[in-house]
């Protein structure tokens, strides 16, 4: 969440489609024409590509400033603000889709997060780093220390990730808040989707990253 | 809050030279554009008089396109006026937002028609106190009818009309300015494309109450004022009005901002006169705004639009709730504030921008880091100008505007 603001691939001369694959695989979800809400939208990258390929109306959150200015002066809609605190100004189904991608982790309060993106949006789309990942597991088991790794690459006495959870924590606390899940898909370590079966114990073992598409209501 | 120069500081007298009158605006060689509002078609006011015939002074840059769809509208603050891009007809100086608006600038005058008039209520042109009741033959002075920032909308939106523009592409302004802009979404939705509030609220505070009233305490209490009917009495209120700016002058700054110009530095001395010269430069820098703003503003014209912004009170005008003002909006908004702005602070900005995501708005919000007070808005800021230019590009492309 603190990394300098480079400008979108767009606005330095690279298509469009050169933006990160997992954030492409987030964008294949997404049908063309709805309106979105990108929560923790960084440099923007992700919502200009919607805005360009999808014809979506595309809102961003970002928290800090210099990424929201670095969106604006790209012509985004980004406002900055806080995933924790924010969310509730938003009307209740007013998005066509909520996107929380590597974000929910670093929320003080993911439950109550969850529980806004449902509410805001008919769908809402959440990535996470898998903290269930064999390395992970290996790393803390073996070597006796806090993983550092590529996804979770910031030492535990600065990280911003303070809410880790595997993949199976998170199917668990959808179903603690009756949320649906309509899609779930793993992703490798370079945000390509992994077909295993998820969720699931393999999907919990071997994916780097968790992606879903959720809905309010069972 | 208009274009301020320091220019050569010289020890100017506490109390400016009596003025007959700031500006004959009525004159026929006072240069810019007139449109009248008839007196068969009044502005109905807020107050509930029917006001006419109006003169709306403006002036207008660039060219409109074949579809009238590049139309920006330009909403000047409190003592500002239509005179945005060119030298000022009475003061010489420079347009008081050159820096934004102009050929090849952010309001590009080769891309955008670009329309800005004085307010109603002002002393640039516009009607206003200073002029003559058509009922009496003599000046209104204080039978001038109280005005609202949306009576001055609504005289715009009748010059907008007379313009033959159905939809502005952009409504923006600062301070007063950004108020009018507020005012514009909410009262014609339909009307506006693109908004972009700048250092500005959606309600005055009760600090910026207090320090409106200051100012009109100090007018009402220069013996010069006689009532408002200064006028016929061939006298102006001059070191009211000068002490009205000195006072408004400080809140448009910052702490930070006049340590850094002028410090404790003497003016013109070495040491102290223990008296009450201006010894130091910060005050005969105030001394010398007060002075030469009453060249040019009115002193009854600086209460009536002071009242109007005092009772802008968006929220209160749609049941306590702010986002009702912009329900089903689809204007894109682009909501600007600076860090060190206290006279409209960020927080102002935030809740207008919480209020315009509870009604699923289409908005931008970026806080502008500067030590430069309420008046960054006007001085060469480059990341609000970046952040600016940012949102009129992706405007204009959905708005499907196409330059050369």
């Amino acid at each position: 969440m603190s990394e300098p603001f480079a400008p979108p691939a767009a606005a330095q001369g690279r298509p469009r489609s050169a933006i990160r694959v997992d954030l492409k695989a987030i964008a294949e979800m997404i049908e063309p024409g709805t309106r979105v809400l990108d929560i923790g939208c960084g440099d923007g990258a992700l919502l200009d590509y919607l805005a360009h390929e999808k014809n979506v109306d595309a809102r961003g959150i970002e928290i800090s400033q210099a990424g929201v200015n670095a969106c604006v002066a790209q012509g985004l809609s980004v406002v900055q603000g806080d995933a924790d605190t924010d969310l509730k100004d938003y009307p209740t189904g007013g998005f066509d889709y909520a996107i929380l991608s590597q974000t929910l982790q670093a929320t003080w309060d993911p439950k109550a997060v969850l529980g806004q993106l449902v509410r805001i949006a008919r769908r809402a789309i959440v990535s996470f780093p898998n903290f269930g990942v064999w390395h992970v597991r290996l790393r803390l088991l073996v070597g006796g220390r806090m993983p550092v790794t590529s996804s979770l690459s910031a030492a535990w006495y600065e990280t911003p990730n303070i809410h880790l959870c595997t993949i199976d924590d998170f199917v668990e606390l959808c179903e603690d808040l009756g949320v649906t899940i309509e899609t779930a898909m793993v992703l490798d370590a370079h945000g390509r989707p992994k077909g295993l079966r998820a969720p699931g114990a393999l999907a919990n073992l071997l994916g780097e990253q968790g992606l879903f598409v959720l809905k309010r209501g069972a | 809050m208009f274009r301020r120069n320091l220019g050569p500081l010289q020890n100017e007298p506490v109390i400016a030279n009596p003025r007959i009158a700031a500006v004959d605006t009525t004159a026929p060689d006072f240069p810019g554009k007139r449109f009248e509002i008839p007196a068969e078609a009044p502005l109905r006011l807020d107050s509930g008089v029917e006001l006419g015939p109006v003169t709306v002074a403006y002036q207008s840059y660039g060219t409109l396109n074949a579809d009238r769809s590049n139309a920006v509208l330009v909403c000047h603050a409190l003592t500002g006026d239509q005179f945005v891009a060119e030298t000022h007809p009475v003061t010489g100086k420079p347009g008081w937002w050159e820096t934004l608006v102009g050929p090849g600038k952010l309001l590009d005058t080769e891309r955008y028609f670009i329309v800005c008039a004085n307010v109603l209520g002002g002393c640039m042109g516009s009607t206003g106190p200073k002029d003559v009741n058509p009922a009496t033959g003599k000046p209104w002075g204080l039978d001038f009818p109280v005005i609202t920032i949306g009576d001055m909308v609504k005289a715009q939106a009748r010059l907008i009309d007379h313009l033959g523009i159905e939809k502005l592409f952009c409504v923006i302004g600062g301070s007063m300015g950004g108020m009018q802009v507020l005012e514009w979404v909410s009262a014609y939705p339909e009307r506006v494309f693109a908004a972009v509030p700048v250092a500005t609220s959606y309600r005055h505070s009760a600090q910026n109450i207090a320090f409106n009233e200051v100012g009109r305490q100090a007018i009402m209490a220069d013996p010069d004022w006689r009532d408002g009917a200064y006028q016929p009495a061939g006298v102006m209120p001059s070191r009211g009005l000068a002490v009205a700016r000195m006072a408004a002058h400080i809140t448009y700054l910052s702490e930070t901002a006049l340590h850094r110009k002028f410090g404790r530095r003497l003016q013109n001395r070495a040491q102290l006169s223990y008296g009450f010269d201006a010894d130091f430069q910060v005050e005969s820098y105030l001394r010398h705004q007060g002075s030469t703003f009453v060249d040019r503003f009115d002193a009854n014209s600086y209460l009536y639009i002071t009242r109007a912004m005092d009772y802008f009170d968006l929220q209160a005008e749609h049941g306590g709730t702010l986002a009702e003002a912009f329900t089903g909006t689809k204007t894109r908004f682009c909501v600007v504030s600076f860090t060190s702005d206290w006279l409209f602070p960020t927080s102002e900005s935030r809740a207008l921008v919480h209020a315009l995501n509870a009604a699923a708005a289409n908005v931008s919000f970026v806080e502008i880091v500067s030590d430069k007070g309420h008046d960054a808005f006007l001085l060469d800021e480059p990341e609000f100008h970046s952040v600016l230019g940012g949102f009129l590009n992706g405007a204009a492309e959905h708005r499907g505007l196409k330059f050369r």
